[in-house]
């Protein structure tokens, strides 16, 4: 077929990129903020290893601002396909066009690419990342005939919740000893107290019994919850307060509510709440 | 009795006299009448009481005989008074608790809880009751996000813990409605786990007692100054909880000014011991609805058998941890008794009473994993402080034993129990079927080979339809979104759109990765009734069937079951999970054979329980049966065994699991539905046809 190809530049199918303008509020836990940094000279992706809601995303965000580099943010999901990274040939008005995926948009323009929850995606997706993850740096584009070399400014990144207690939502070895891994985990109390502050501007008393009701759930990890609170239904929770809603209604709606569907482990977070608050 | 309580049907009738009554009962209570010991004195109370009430009792007499007769006959003997006190819903209550305490402690204490229902009826005010059955569930994950160690629930007349088990009284109705019964609940629980937590059994509460004249006095106060302390502590921690205190106690509770040490932040149990001296030990100490008892000697015994394991499991954990900090390089070897004695802990204490241990390695803070971190936790709320001797890492021989002690295999004679359903109760039997994992002896090696040569051109139809299935790739044409064009939709488009039609938008393909994530356990019927040809074909259907899923790759489990009476359920493997159908498993096809009877309810419980280990994304559990649920000796056949059976599969649907059952009862249209739901079975009319079948219905299920 000897249709004309060229490159779509239409909004609407560009991925999600964009230059982070403001400074994301963001509380380093550790050193991951150095680390990331040395990485990111080094030419070594990263990936993130932490449960839900600690500040995964919102760290990738500040890395973005401080690097000044465009954060392009692929949420995985267990239908994504090689192609949906790559990209793939699209045929408008009497010719097909190529479309970038969001991968091989991040590594021409010399993004951060951010692969959320990489173990939702197939198996075989994440192999297309395996030749851009080591020291080759390339994105082979075979239905497109081109072999993206990766500019010094990108970055491949990936967040991973090692808490799913899923064989098969496990990250394969090959994959997994291709990157560098920071661990994420609750920050400490007092930690957590200031960003709970600073997200929501709840008063430090109530956000103390907040965090105490935090460590009472995740003491009932395993127990009959997956998870405990995490730092953002924290957050919610506390929005949720300031904006005057009863603490045991908010805590209700934005802990209980979001942790579980089993009425016996709601009636015990409520009861947990109703001790604190 | 409460007019228009919804659990009694009001008959319109008059009541029945005492010669029908003694004629019922006659024959309700037969086994245990004799010609001295008749039904006349049961039925002469019976008779002066309303027709609701007598229905009540013959219904209950009925069920109750179902499981012993002797039972029966004392509920009989008590109902007339206890139906005097309490209304429908008590006398439920006081029933199922009769039969509780009779399934786990036997005759005697069941007949005495059914004779003591005049305590229990002063205690039970029907709907404002809370039973503890009803709060055990939500009060155990309360205790469990409360922190500190985890402490179970069980049941005692009075309240008190032995700092291992919190015992909570069966009912609660001193409340004036059930939510506040809950929250008394919930109150004794959380002032029993202070104790816990906050040390109270931290010091010789027996010695201290014994100074004065009247010890279990002595106790009584230092109960109070106790529960005073904690409730303080408490208001700090929970401040949500104290405020729901304050407000049951009402205004009327005025405090002692001499408590005031008490309710500082740092008051242990030495302060309440020193207090003891000033209270007026000639008066009972004020006693409240959440006051339960002290029982130090429990506790102390408690608490010493728990520092001891403690002990050696930390020590073994840190010489765990200590393997992973020092890697084993031989330059090391010396070195290692310097780090070993290297362990310290530093305890710190906020004033709220919260415990932060930091663990540190030759001087370097180490973070602890969360196992080691609750260790150091439990020991400090026992002694304030991790003792040096603590701290010394364990020899490797010493972990290995540990190590065995923990893992938690039960050797072979040790049955696993299960619950099971009791529909007239409305309630699970705890722990009631003891059940058995057994291998099927190897039969005869040459059945499977005659078995595949007897169906041979049916084998070959199986295995051809069964490859058809196999997940493998597919591509998608026309597709609205894919991986690459669809060259034949595109050129049917540019014909389109030159003609003057719309270009369709189905311009790709999309290649589809057939992934048969399924495993599926076969549960198949050994009981006596299979004998003969029913074995036969059940066996072929085995062959048959593995050989189809080999071809498919579809992960298996074949188990059969039987048994004989609830001490004796039995499961037979013969093909796990993670087995290849080797040649055993094809002998042990062979050696199935008929066995006892069929308690399904706690075979299903148990596969379940297996299937629940598979990671799989459908998991299916497939019945080969040849008749409803069966037992003997007790009234397992019938409805209860169908509901039992109904209510185990509900378990597994909760889990994930779906049901199915093949079976060649041809009455099984009557209980089928009940029990498995409106199409999740079949019935295959014809026995012979049973080894073909259910490779095919495997297929069409999986499809």
């Amino acid at each position: 077929m000897n249709t004309p190809v060229r490159f779509l530049s239409s909004k609407a199918l560009q991925p999600e990129a964009r230059i982070i303008e403001r400074e994301p509020y963001y509380e380093p836990i550790g050193d991951e903020i150095a680390l990331f940094e040395a990485a990111y000279a080094s030419l070594i992706p990263v990936l993130l290893k932490g449960p839900t809601g600690c500040g995964k995303t919102r760290f990738m965000e500040y890395m973005a601002w401080k690097l000044q580099r465009p954060l392009i943010t692929v949420s995985c999901h267990d239908d994504l396909t090689a192609s949906d990274l790559v990209g793939r040939y699209l045929i408008t008005n009497n010719e097909t066009v190529w479309v970038d995926g969001p991968l091989a948009h991040a590594v021409r323009v010399g993004g951060i690419c951010y692969l959320d929850e990489v173990v939702e995606a197939r198996k075989d997706t994440t192999v297309v990342i395996h030749p851009l993850a080591d020291d080759r740096r390339i994105l082979p584009m075979e239905k497109h005939g081109e072999l993206l070399r990766a500019p010094k400014e990108f970055v491949l990144a990936m967040s991973y919740n090692p808490g799913y207690q899923s064989v098969l939502k496990e990250l394969k070895q090959s994959t997994r000893q291709r990157f560098v891994a920071i661990e994420f985990n609750y920050p400490s109390e007092a930690l957590e107290a200031k960003i709970v502050i600073a997200e929501s501007g709840l008063d430090a008393a109530s956000t103390a019994k907040l965090l105490k009701l935090a460590h009472m759930t995740r003491n009932l990890k395993g127990n009959g919850l997956d998870e405990g609170a995490s730092t953002r239904l924290l957050v919610h929770t506390a929005k949720l307060m300031r904006r005057g809603i009863a603490p045991r209604a908010a805590c209700h709606s934005a802990i209980a509510e979001a942790l579980t569907d089993d009425a016996e482990m709601l009636r015990a977070i409520d009861e947990l709440a109703s001790s604190i608050f | 009795m409460r007019p228009g309580d919804p659990r009694l049907t009001i008959r319109e009738h008059y009541p029945l006299t005492e010669a029908q009554l003694d004629l019922q009962l006659d024959a309700l209570l037969n086994p245990v009448l004799s010609s001295r010991r008749t039904a006349a004195p049961l039925a002469r109370p019976l008779a002066s009481l309303a027709r609701t009430q007598q229905d009540f009792t013959l219904r209950w007499v009925d069920i109750i005989a179902r499981t012993n007769y002797e039972m029966a006959y004392q509920f009989a003997a008590a109902a007339p008074a206890a139906l005097a006190q309490l209304d429908a819903g008590a006398a439920e209550a006081w029933i199922i608790q009769a039969m509780d305490s009779y399934d786990r402690e036997g005759l005697h204490h069941g007949s005495q809880a059914f004779k003591n229902f005049s305590g229990f009826a002063a205690r039970a005010d029907g709907e404002h009751t809370a039973s503890f059955e009803a709060v055990a569930p939500v009060l155990e994950l309360f205790m469990c996000g409360l922190s500190g160690r985890r402490l179970k629930i069980d049941t005692a007349p009075v309240a008190w813990t032995d700092t291992h088990t919190l015992y909570l009284p069966p009912r609660m109705s001193v409340g004036a409605n059930r939510a506040q019964n809950f929250l008394i609940y919930k109150i004794i629980a959380t002032l029993l786990w202070a104790q816990s937590r906050y040390g109270t059994f931290n010091a010789d509460l027996d010695t201290a007692v014994q100074q004065y004249n009247d010890p279990a006095r002595a106790l009584e106060w230092l109960n109070y100054l106790e529960t005073i302390r904690l409730e303080a502590q408490l208001a700090r921690v929970l401040p949500g909880l104290a405020r729901d205190i304050a407000a049951l106690r009402g205004p009327a509770h005025q405090d002692d000014a001499t408590m005031v040490s008490l309710r500082a932040p740092g008051a242990s149990v030495h302060d309440s011991i020193a207090l003891l001296a000033t209270v007026p030990l000639a008066n009972e100490a004020p006693r409240l609805a959440w006051t339960g008892l002290l029982r130090p000697a429990d506790a102390a015994a408690a608490r010493a058998e728990r520092l001891t394991r403690e002990k050696s499991d930390l020590q073994a954990a840190l010489a765990a941890l200590l393997g992973e900090q020092v890697p084993s390089s031989d330059g090391e070897q010396e070195g290692d008794a310097d780090s070993a004695a290297g362990f310290e802990t530093s305890v710190y204490t906020d004033p709220d009473g919260d415990i932060d241990v930091q663990l540190s390695l030759g001087g370097k803070p180490i973070a602890a994993p969360d196992h080691v971190r609750n260790l150091l936790d439990s020991i400090v709320q026992d002694l304030g402080d991790i003792p040096g001797d603590y701290l010394t890492p364990a020899d490797a021989s010493d972990t290995a034993q540990n190590d065995d002690a923990v893992e938690d295999i039960p050797p072979d004679d040790d049955p696993r129990y299960y619950d099971e359903w009791d529909y007239q109760r409305r309630h699970y039997r705890k722990n009631w079927c003891a059940l058995r994992e057994l291998d099927v002896p190897p039969g005869d090696g040459g059945f499977v080979d005659a078995t595949l040569k007897k169906y041979a051109p049916q084998v070959t139809q199986l295995r051809r339809s069964f490859e058809m299935l196999r997940g493998e790739d597919r591509l998608l044409k026309r597709m609205k979104h894919g991986d690459d064009i669809d060259f034949d939709a595109v050129i049917a488009g540019y014909a389109d759109m030159r003609s003057g039609r719309e270009l369709s938008d189905r311009l790709f393909t999309r290649r589809h990765k057939a992934e048969r994530n399924l495993a599926v356990m076969f549960m198949v019927d050994m009981s006596g009734s299979t004998k003969g040809w029913i074995n036969e074909a059940e066996r072929e259907a085995l062959v048959l069937l593995a050989e189809a899923l080999e071809v498919l790759g579809d992960r298996y489990a074949i188990y059969g079951f039987s048994g004989i009476t609830r001490r004796r359920c039995e499961i037979f493997r013969i093909k796990r999970f993670d087995e290849p159908y080797s040649g055993i498993v094809r002998q042990r096809i062979a050696g199935v054979a008929p066995q006892d009877y069929t308690r399904m309810g706690a075979a299903i419980r148990h596969l379940t329980r297996l299937l629940e280990s598979v990671d799989a994304r459908t998991k299916l559990l497939i019945t080969l049966s040849d008749g409803r649920p069966d037992d003997y000796s007790d009234n397992y056949r019938g409805e209860y065994g169908i509901e039992d059976t109904r209510q185990a599969l509900l378990e597994a649907h909760r889990a994930g699991i779906k049901p199915f059952c093949i079976t060649i009862d041809h009455e099984a249209r009557d209980y089928l539905p009940h029990m498995y739901g409106a199409v999740n079975w079949t019935i295959v009319d014809d026995v012979a046809r049973l080894p073909l079948k259910v490779a095919d219905i495997y297929r069409r299920l999986t499809t």
